[in-house]
């Protein structure tokens, strides 16, 4: 029985400053500065992005092929909560699954956002595999003009 | 090979290009193989598959990201979606078809029909 043969890619180029920035990656994710450690009892922890500007706190969640139903996002005091389960199709199948890097089952992230939010304007939207919420400051949060008069 | 790249990015000569690897599902059955490819933020426009040499060459594109100021926090990884497979003989390469959905590619890869597994009823 023949199988398809894998290839790995060509190694990408590299550049010198590579090396560091995964090794601070690396520490950045020991510290897990931004979000609490995720509780899955199936391991799988979607890559989360978090921005930050005037206006707006953006989270930018990556969870490929799957339905709006299936994931829910919460918040609690300033922590947001993206939790869910993504389901194989493998039972769908017949024949036998030859190979899987994909992750499934359960996730849950939550992360400690850096100003408050006003709740109820909480945006979220899933397009490309990519789920994004937009939280817009609450006012006190957002930087603001002090005129200062000189006498 | 490279003329995927080249062609996709149309990056001048010395300009780099980070690639990376999706995650790959694969399936078998008696009709072929199907390919499970993990790509957020790839939609239709963003993928590119190729058969050369009898290599399937998958590539995925995304937009820039979006202006949403600083980054507090990066986990995602930045750049092109790359991957490549040996074929096996027995695909009929003409008759491969794929969908993207929620970033999410899938790739079937039918069996040429001769050599798919037939009974053969004695007259």
């Amino acid at each position: 029985m023949s199988i398809i043969r894998y290839r790995t890619p060509e190694l990408p180029t590299w550049s010198p400053f590579d090396r560091l920035s995964s090794l601070r990656d690396l520490l950045d994710s020991a510290f897990q500065l931004a979000s609490s450690a995720p509780e899955s009892t199936s391991g799988w922890v979607p890559a989360l992005d978090v921005f930050e500007d005037e206006n707006n706190i953006t989270v930018q969640v990556e969870l490929a092929g799957m339905k709006k139903e299936d994931f829910d996002i919460s918040l609690q005091d300033d922590v947001l909560t993206i939790s869910g389960e993504r389901k194989s199709e493998s039972e769908k199948r017949e024949g036998e699954s030859f190979r899987s890097e994909r992750s499934f089952g359960a996730f849950s992230r939550s992360i400690t956002l850096p100003s408050p939010v006003k709740a109820e304007e909480v945006k979220a939207t899933y397009e490309d595999g990519v789920l994004t919420v937009t939280l817009p400051k609450a006012e006190e949060a957002k930087p603001k003009k002090i005129q200062v008069n000189l006498n | 090979m490279s003329t995927l790249a080249t062609s996709k990015t149309g990056g001048e000569v010395g300009q780099r290009v980070e690639y990376f690897t999706p995650r790959v599902d694969l399936h078998q059955d008696a009709d072929g193989y199907t390919l499970e490819v993990e790509m957020p933020g790839v939609n239709k426009q963003g993928v590119e598959i190729a058969v050369e040499d009898g290599k399937l060459i998958l590539g995925g594109h995304r937009p820039l990201a979006g202006e949403f100021g600083q980054s507090v926090h990066r986990e995602r990884k930045v750049g092109e979606y790359r991957r490549v497979f040996d074929l096996d003989p027995s695909i009929d390469a003409t008759k491969i078809s794929a969908r993207v959905e929620q970033g999410l590619l899938t790739v079937h890869l039918p069996k040429a029909e001769a050599v798919k597994p037939r009974k053969i009823t004695v007259g």
